[in-house]
């Protein structure tokens, strides 16, 4: 990983967080390395990615060339199988295409070494998934605080604890979960589970958020609030977030809506 | 830090796995048991064989001896100095002892040992394993009135002077009765009066009955009348027969009565007298003598017990003859040494052969280790044998801590792939799965190693309960030398174990592990 631009990135990050999340103007724009589309923020070339079961290859990524500019609430719709997963994981560098290149903050993402992704992921990227995926052993501020300790080393966190706790609990506050500090994720409901999935995703002020179906798995009511609480999170802080969904109702009150068909992207106006 | 937090989550939610350290734990409690057991055994077989055995043994080979002890005696003084603390010159041959039990005789075998009264106590702890006090003070081959032990109140002169009044009795009553018998089918008297009634042998009694062969040149009364004579010279009322000490092993028989009592019988006493044969030097020819036990020799080592019984050294010198006929000068087969705390023995037994090369002498120069190598090298061996058994059941419990690993890295697989996905590496995930093995382990045994220790510091009590629960006994003093049972806990030993089993849980852990760092997050996240 370029350690520079590293932390320039952090510092730009940072100084985002003490503006109250108004995006800034970044120094030495001429330094930056630009994607195949311009000023986009995360773009992707010619994906292609397939699966294989024994010899027969199933092909679900074709060629797809997605641009995300900052700020910006995209969401992605399709078919179930139609790839949107694997395009988000390879979008929050989880796994890598067969071919083509992802770009981030003008950067190639998808060749970085194995602790270079890490880095991202944990410190730049927030994720969030349809089944929630908090670690049942522990409590909800444990969960949401998961990324700091996975960062940190013992002494690091130790020192750190109460900063560290304060900005969980603050979040917590913010989607709304203040009440379940202590609890066991076995014991919330699903849109609590999502809630404090969504505070565990915020917890390293990332640049960008990726959903998977957050409201999958939840009912038309709660659905709606967990998608305002990202709506706002994007109004506010313009956090920029790529979200799968499945429910057309919500997907048309993104700014941006992206069809993932045969392997391929078709650009959609809300309507 | 998130490595040490899940562990410790794991460690407290997930009991299966306590439940498979528990083999981890039971191996390392067993050995230290085991250990602590072994180890007390051997020292304590060390302190008693070394107290009942001299440290040097210098000997000749065969049954003749070597001559003149006391030259010996000098070049070996002049030899080890100041390092020497005892010495002395013994001859030890096998022997069958002849003992009458009943009107039945009964013979067992051992080691006839000829020592010197004055010398030999300071080579070995012997005179304290004597049963009379006076004895145990100085010995001595004198029979003594009374006061040998609880288990023989009758002994001594008292017993001796009864048992004799008492056998003449039996025998005046038998040859009352036959005269009786005889007077009843009108024939005459033909036996003798018992000798205590000290009545005139009859000496011309015709013998009606008497076969043609009995008549014969040998006449059977004749040999009892000369018998009689001989017995009138010796009076065992008020003499002996030159002094044995016999191991206590040769004279009894240890068991337990219906009530569990641990008993002995005694075969004979001290006061009664046994034969005792063994071979001359020189042409060996099988030479039997009477000899009176004196005392018993009680080592609580049963292999001495039964094999050892002592005489006086110029006597048994005399009988065997080893004593020149021309110059007086006698021979010995042994020299015994004894030297101070704490010298090295082996550098010793050097001296001894540089001063007594083998290529000119024919000495054999052992030290009391290498007399009794079989015995410790046997109980070594079984140390090494049952450490190595009860390790393989720590291993053996390896495997089942490795099962119940991979069956919790594949039941939080999703989890894996979450932790991945928020950044963790690799080689963190791999972390938490070792960090958890290694607590196991160190929960296992330290667990363990607690209960073995407590174990071993109550295990006389622990046995006794046993035996109270069990009704059978569980350390039997009758099979084994001591009392107790001994134990000594080496702290090494201790620390071995437990490194050794915190490595097996380790080494266990490794795979599981390693599955899990090799997850791909994806798969892991899709993972139902
Ligand atoms: N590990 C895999 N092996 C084989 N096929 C897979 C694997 N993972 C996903 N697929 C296939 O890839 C296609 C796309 O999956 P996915 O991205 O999850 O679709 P979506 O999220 O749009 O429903 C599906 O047809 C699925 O069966
Ligand atoms: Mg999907």
């Amino acid at each position: 990983m370029n350690k520079p631009q590293e932390l320039e990135r952090n510092v730009v990050a940072h100084r985002r967080r003490k503006n109250g999340g108004a995006p800034v103007q970044k120094k030495g724009q001429s330094q930056r390395i630009d994607g195949p589309h311009g000023s986009s923020y995360l773009s992707t070339r010619d994906l292609v990615k397939s699966y294989y079961k024994g010899k027969i290859e199933i092909p679900v990524l074709r060629g797809v060339d997605l641009n995300v500019v900052q700020g910006e609430f995209t969401t992605i719709v399709g078919q179930s199988g139609s790839g949107k997963s694997t395009l988000l994981h390879l979008l929050g560098v989880l796994d890598a295409p067969d071919s083509g290149e992802v770009y981030f903050d003008g950067r190639q993402i998808d060749n970085l070494p194995a602790s270079g992704r890490e880095l991202l992921r944990n410190r730049t990227f927030g994720m969030i998934f349809q089944f929630y995926h908090l670690l049942p052993e522990l409590t909800t501020l444990e969960n949401v605080l998961a990324p700091c300790m996975i960062r940190e080393s013992v002494w690091g966190y130790w020192r750190r604890r109460r900063q560290y706790k304060q900005r969980a609990e603050a979040l917590l506050e913010r989607v709304g979960l203040s009440h379940r500090l202590r609890h066991r994720p076995c014991e919330l409901s699903g849109g609590e589970m999502q809630r404090a999935a969504i505070a565990r995703a915020l917890i390293q002020s990332p640049q960008l958020l990726l959903a998977d179906e957050p409201t999958g798995n939840l009912d038309e009511n709660t659905g709606q609030e967990i998608f305002s609480l990202l709506r706002s999170l994007n109004t506010e802080q313009q956090l920029t977030i790529v979200m799968v969904t499945h429910d057309r109702k919500i997907a048309c009150q993104t700014d941006r809506v992206v069809q993932l068909v045969e392997g391929r992207v078709v650009e959609k106006q809300p309507s | 830090m998130y490595k040490l937090l899940l562990c410790w989550r794991y460690l407290r939610t997930r009991y299966i796995a306590l439940a498979s350290i528990i083999s981890v734990t039971l191996g390392v409690a067993t050995l230290i048991v085991v250990n602590s057991v072994m180890d007390g055994f051997t020292v304590e077989m060390h302190h008693r064989l070394n107290d009942v055995l001299s440290d040097i043994v210098f000997e000749g080979r065969g049954l003749n001896g070597f001559p003149d002890p006391e030259w010996h005696k000098e070049e070996i003084r002049k030899v080890l100095g100041d390092d020497l603390k005892g010495i002395t010159a013994t001859v030890v041959v096998p022997a069958m002892f002849n003992l009458t039990v009943q009107g039945e005789s009964m013979m067992q075998h051992g080691s006839l040992i000829g020592i010197d009264t004055q010398s030999y106590g300071t080579v070995s702890d012997f005179p304290q394993y004597l049963l009379h006090a006076k004895n145990r003070e100085q010995l001595s081959f004198a029979l003594r009135d009374e006061g040998y032990d609880d288990r023989l109140p009758s002994s001594g002169w008292n017993w001796r002077r009864k048992r004799i009044t008492l056998e003449r009795d039996y025998l005046r009553q038998m040859q009352e009765a036959e005269r009786l018998r005889r007077e009843a089918l009108g024939e005459p008297v033909a036996m003798n009066t018992p000798p205590a009634a000290e009545t005139p042998v009859t000496e011309a009694a015709p013998v009606t009955e008497a076969a043609p062969e009995t008549a014969g040149p040998v006449d059977p009364f004749q040999r009892k009348r000369q018998a009689a004579a001989e017995e009138h010279v010796f009076d065992e009322m008020k003499q002996q027969h030159p002094g044995v000490v016999l191991g206590i092993g040769i004279a009894s028989h240890r068991y337990r009565d219906a009530d569990k009592e641990v008993k002995d019988i005694f075969y004979c006493r001290p006061g009664d007298d046994i034969q005792i044969s063994f071979p001359t030097a020189g042409q060996p020819q099988i030479v039997a003598d009477n000899f009176t036990v004196v005392d018993f020799y009680e080592s609580k080592m049963s292999e001495y017990d039964h094999t050892f019984a002592f005489v006086p050294l110029d006597h048994l010198q005399e009988m065997r003859g080893m004593v020149d006929p021309l110059t007086g000068v006698p021979s010995v087969t042994q020299i015994q040494i004894r030297l101070h705390d704490g010298v090295d023995l082996e550098a010793a037994q050097q001296k001894l052969y540089d001063r007594f090369p083998p290529q000119q002498f024919g000495y054999s120069i052992r030290t009391w280790q290498q007399l009794q190598g079989p015995l410790l090298q046997a109980v070594q061996m079984e140390t090494t044998l049952l450490n190595i058994l009860l390790f393989l059941i720590i291993a053996v419990a390896g495997f089942g801590i490795l099962a119940t690993f991979f069956m919790i890295v594949v039941e939080k697989t999703r989890d894996i792939g979450v932790l991945k996905s928020l950044g963790a590496s690799s080689r963190g995930v791999m972390t938490i799965f070792l960090t958890y093995g290694f607590s196991l382990g160190i929960v296992g045994s330290g667990v363990g190693i607690v209960i073995g220790l407590l174990f071993v510091v109550y295990i006389n009590t622990i046995a006794a309960g046993l035996e109270w629960v069990t009704g059978r006994p569980v350390f039997d003093p009758t099979v084994y030398y001591f009392q107790q049972i001994p134990t000594v806990i080496e702290p090494f030993t201790v620390g071995w174990i437990a490194l050794g089993s915190v490595c097996v849980a380790i080494v266990a852990s490794v795979l599981p592990a390693l599955r899990a760092a090799r997850l791909h997050p994806v798969e892991a996240l899709r993972y139902e």
